[in-house]
């Protein structure tokens, strides 16, 4: 397949850089950045060839305050080999943003294609930004956090094994090529016995600690594919929290990339 | 066991010098544990409703210190390629800046506009250096016509911005976090200055204005108090000649002083703006016990006395009225507890406690000090009480005129107590000369003011705030705040919804208006806040349920009556136009404008208090009711009498102020005291008839009181000099009332006196006063 041919490349570009850069001065920096990338394509690879999938996740949105809000959120997800995922999203909860859905094309480096579908207006919008690091539906979680994960958006640090869940897990830096990033950097805790992500410390633009995920009741679908049920994300500087609850997950559900443009935007359901 | 006290001093001064500083060392040690807090909120005690108001909507919304990079640039244009780089770096660089959530500035602002159906969102200013003129103008035209921008961000004319960064600290060690970031902030500005030659920063915001707090206190404590310490030299020196009495007196200042902050640093105290003058006022009210032991000695050695037993006799004579003087003025000062304000809590308890160190150091360290250094005594000379001797003379003579004339002086002056009017500005609180001023008068001058309002309407309702009824009242209550004459600036959301309905009409200026549906307004911030960068969200306009949202307003530069009365004005506006919605209204303005009447309100309690206590111990010190009553009208006069001068002349009354009644009342009884048990002691033990009772008391004590009034005035005078007003005002303040009491004691009791006690002394059968009930001879000094 395309994408272990590509990952293969990759992991042999890595590691021949490795090689070579022993005769190079700083072995360890360079060696850290090959071993990260190493568990971060082989984390990507554990979790390649579902084609496609569909859930229901359910946002709880929490103030310091206390004061708590509700979203539910239906999404559709094309898994793509060459290119990153197409996703449709489409809005239940809160009631009056209910039927407007949103479509993207994402891509390891560059802007996504975005659009969304208004039914007040009844009309398709392409949104032209740069931006996907600003709060999605007025969570913790930017479109950014949410988009799926793709080598090529990062380098790597390796940083260590830590136990994490009561799992071994290596702790890996990533650092976002996106100049749009809303972050610096991202501590990412993945266990050694299924590369599943376990926790994700977020680092904003001057470096501080902002916030911190925890996935939680991971399941395997199709005897292969990890996903939590619950994850959830702590803003540390703004004492706000938001909770994900995912639920109906379906793989190889038949989707296919016709199922991904403006017309059938203005249908998904 | 007085007698015991001084008898050992006399035969040990090496070891109370010693005991005495090794027990100062010990508590003033503690003096490291003292720390500056440099946070406004301190002005306010945990459940000062405006403050809790205030906490609660930063927990509904986003946490908003702030700091305001107010720049100018060089030729008067904000908007040229150059400029515009610069704001772009300094924008980029603000995110760098430690605690930051959030920039807002003219290059960074999303620009939203439609291209047939793509609604694009991108910053105002892109790529600034390779910008066209056409394009420069038209960019101006943007951010000038834009209402979250105009008056704000942008100056109308264009020719200055802000860039304005909110903080959020973690507030774990403000002490440390309020100057990292304030540090930071002017390192990165230094940067921007060199790299950018000709462009003009001032720094505002109440990040800065947290940071000025310690300035102030820096500035005062390197200059306020080495200027009173040499005013104090000066003055010992030159009226009492006497080296070795001024070190005595530099010594037990310097004791009171150091053994005071270090006890209030063992107590977990901290220092903020109003308890930093206490070393200045614990210096001026411990000069006054110094010097009335050292007269009465000098006077003691004149007349023949050795010095130990000159020594002796002058504790002896004034062990009673410093003790009795002292504990008035510890009551007085301790009235502040009464404040609502904790700062000023803090600051009469350190000066009380300091107070009655000044009394137990005048009475051992002083008198030991004292018996082992030198001292030369020039002989007596005649003559000097002539101009007090004639004042006593005038003043008899002229009762019948100087009763009257004084009277209606006193009824007119305290006529002009009305004109004083509430106010408490923070930005006023800093002296013109400190930076934050500056740079907020020149961001009030050019763009807005630093008044805000934080105006949260709640529908109680998820998702209520896109109802059209609810939108409209919003965009008519904007409309409304704008039009009124204070207003700078209005921050709402209305704003941004009419903006994207034109953007999702094809940028048809016909559809800057409010969408006229829930669901139509639902997706637009929808699809809005799916657009924005990271820190430039609506969590700060809108709560996680969008129940409700935020409009925040700038204001001129206003007092605290003027901006109680817009809090008025705004929340009659909601009753009469939308009382369906639940409307708080909350900001740092709003705390400092209440806390004026707050103070004001919980002060009388503590003043009536301290007038009761003292009044109380008045009556036992004069062994006199019906004296004790009559003493109340010039222990109260002077207070009334300085708040009409203060009426006529400054106007402006706050929280600092509202504490100098109580606190003057514990000083300003000292005259009393000494004038009224000097008459007493002339009339009951001489029987001597008023006139001559008065001339006594002249005599006795004129010259005592003038010489404390002078000291305490020019010590209060020089705390007048602080750049932080609060200070500065109650320093003023407290010099007007005690000079006032002076003048009162002088020309309106004594006829007062010669008028209600005609006729025999009643109770001319009571027991002698003791004779430690009297007062240090006048000192025949040149």
């Amino acid at each position: 397949m395309l994408v272990k041919s590509i990952n293969k490349l990759v992991l042999t570009t890595a590691l021949s850089m490795t090689m070579l850069s022993a005769f190079a001065v700083p072995l360890d920096k360079e060696a850290a950045a090959a071993r990260g990338l190493e568990i971060s394509v082989e984390a990507k690879a554990r979790d390649t060839g579902w084609s496609d999938n569909t859930s229901d996740m359910q946002m709880v949105l929490r103030n310091k305050q206390g004061q708590e809000s509700v979203r539910e959120i239906k999404t559709k997800t094309l898994e793509l080999l060459d290119d990153g995922d197409k996703s449709l999203t489409i809005f239940n909860k809160p009631r009056d943003v209910k039927g407007t859905s949103f479509l993207s094309f994402s891509h390891p480096v560059g802007n996504d294609d975005q659009w969304l579908y208004l039914p007040s207006l009844k009309r398709v919008k392409r949104i032209a930004s740069r931006n996907k690091s600003g709060p999605f539906m007025g969570s913790e979680f930017s479109f950014e956090d949410l988009s799926s994960f793709e080598v090529e958006k990062y380098r790597y640090n390796y940083l260590g094994d830590e136990q994490i869940n009561g799992l071994d897990s290596f702790m890996v830096e990533q650092f976002p090529v996106d100049e749009n990033s809303g972050y610096t950097r991202r501590i990412v805790w993945i266990d050694k016995e299924a590369y599943r992500v376990q926790k994700i410390d977020f680092y904003d633009r001057k470096n501080s600690l902002l916030k911190t995920l925890s996935y939680s009741d991971y399941k395997q679908y199709l005897n292969k594919y990890w996903r939590a049920d619950s994850a959830e994300m702590v803003n540390h500087q703004s004492g706000k929290s938001t909770t994900l609850k995912w639920q109906n997950y379906a793989f190889k559900t038949g989707l296919v990339d016709g199922d991904f443009n403006r017309n059938t935007l203005k249908r998904a359901r | 066991m007085k007698d015991k006290l001084f008898g050992f001093v006399g035969k040990h001064p090496v070891w109370v010098i010693l005991v005495s500083l090794s027990f100062a060392f010990f508590a003033a040690s503690g003096a490291q544990n003292l720390i500056f807090k440099s946070d406004y909120r301190v002005f306010f005690g945990e459940d000062n409703p405006q403050l809790v108001a205030y906490e609660s909507m930063q927990n509904i919304y986003n946490k908003s210190d702030n700091v305001s990079f107010v720049v100018v640039p060089e030729d008067g244009n904000v908007f040229t390629a150059k400029h515009l780089q610069a704001l772009k770096e300094l924008t980029k660089q603000s995110w760098q800046i430690p605690y930051s959530t959030r920039v807002d500035s003219v290059t960074n602002f999303q620009y939203t506009f439609a291209e047939e159906d793509d609604l694009i969102v991108e910053d105002l200013v892109m790529n600034a250096s390779s910008l066209t003129q056409a394009q420069l103008a038209k960019i101006k035209t943007i951010a000038v016509n834009e209402p979250l921008l105009v008056n704000k961000i942008i100056s109308p004319e264009g020719h200055v911005s802000v860039v304005n960064v909110s903080i959020q600290f973690p507030g774990k060690d403000l002490n440390a976090e309020v100057p990292e970031v304030s540090l930071f902030v002017k390192q990165m500005t230094e940067k921007f200055l060199a790299d950018n030659p000709g462009v003009q920063v001032h720094l505002s915001g109440m990040v800065m204005m947290n940071g000025a707090f310690t300035e102030v206190a820096m500035s005062d404590s390197a200059s306020l108090i080495p200027l009173m310490f040499l005013i104090v030299i000066v003055f010992i020196g030159f009226l009492l000649r006497t080296i070795s009495g001024t070190f005595a007196t530099v010594i037990v200042i310097i004791l009171s002083i150091a053994t005071t902050m270090g006890i209030a640093g063992w107590m977990g105290m901290f220092l903020t703006g109003p308890s930093s003058s206490a070393p200045t006022m614990i210096l001026t009210l411990a000069v006054a016990d110094c010097i009335h032991i050292l007269s009465s000695m000098f006077y003691e050695m004149r007349h023949g006395s050795d010095k130990k037993t000159a020594i002796a006799k002058s504790l002896r004579l004034n062990f009673q009225p410093i003790f009795l003087t002292s504990i008035t003025t510890a009551i007085g000062f301790l009235s502040m507890n009464f404040s609502d304000s904790p700062p000023f809590h803090d600051l009469g308890n350190m000066v009380a406690v300091g107070v009655m160190l000044a009394f137990v150091f005048s009475i051992t360290v002083f008198p030991a000090l004292l018996t082992v250094l030198p001292i030369k005594v020039k002989q007596a000379q005649a003559g000097e009480n002539n101009t007090i001797e004639k004042l006593a003379n005038v003043v008899i003579a002229k009762r019948k005129l100087l009763l009257p004339l004084t009277s209606v002086l006193i009824i007119a002056s305290t006529l002009f107590i009305s004109k004083n009017e509430l106010n408490d500005d923070f930005v006023k609180y800093f002296d013109t000369n400190i930076p934050y001023r500056v740079a907020t008068d020149y961001m009030q001058e050019h763009l807005s003011g630093m008044t805000l309002l934080e105006v949260s309407v709640k529908t109680g309702t998820s998702s209520g705030i896109n109802q059209p009824e609810y939108l409209s009242a919003v965009s008519n209550f904007t409309d409304w705040l704008r039009e009124q004459p204070e207003t700078d600036h209005v921050n709402t959301i209305t704003d941004t919804l009419k903006r994207l309905n034109k953007n999702m009409h094809g940028d048809d200026p016909a559809w800057y208006k409010l969408p006229t549906d829930q669901e139509m307004a639902a997706q637009y911030l929808l699809l809005y806040e799916m657009s924005l960068p990271y820190g430039l969200d609506l969590n700060n306009q809108l709560n996680v349920d969008k129940s409700s949202s935020k409009i925040v307003g700038t204001f001129k530069n206003m007092t605290s009556t003027e901006l109680i009365a817009l809090e008025m004005r705004i929340n009659n506006w909601f009753a009469a136009n939308a009382s369906q919605y639940q409307v708080d209204i909350a900001s740092p303005s709003l705390m400092f404008a209440h806390i004026g009447q707050r103070s004001i309100n919980s002060m009388l309690v503590g003043t009536v208090l301290a007038l009761i206590l003292i009044s109380v111990i008045l009556g036992v010190a004069l062994k006199s009711w019906r004296f004790g009553a009559i003493s109340l009208l010039p222990n109260l006069i002077p207070a009334g009498v300085a708040f009409g001068i203060w009426g006529l002349s400054v106007g402006q009354v706050g929280m600092s102020i509202s504490v100098v009644i109580g606190m003057t009342l514990g000083i300003v009884v000292d005259d009393t005291v000494h004038f009224l048990s000097k008459y007493l002691h002339a009339r009951r033990e001489n029987q001597a008839d008023t006139k001559t009772a008065v001339r006594y008391a002249f005599g006795h004590v004129g010259k005592a009181l003038w010489t404390t009034t002078f000291v305490l005035v020019a010590g209060f005078v020089v705390l007048a000099q602080s750049s932080f007003s609060l200070n500065a005002d109650m320093g003023l303040m407290t010099a007007i009332t005690i000079f006032v009491a002076l003048v009162v004691d002088f020309l309106f009791l004594p006829p007062l006196l010669m008028k209600l006690d005609s006729g025999k002394f009643e109770s001319k059968q009571e027991t002698t006063p003791p004779e430690n009930n009297q007062l240090p001879e006048p000192s025949s000094v040149s």
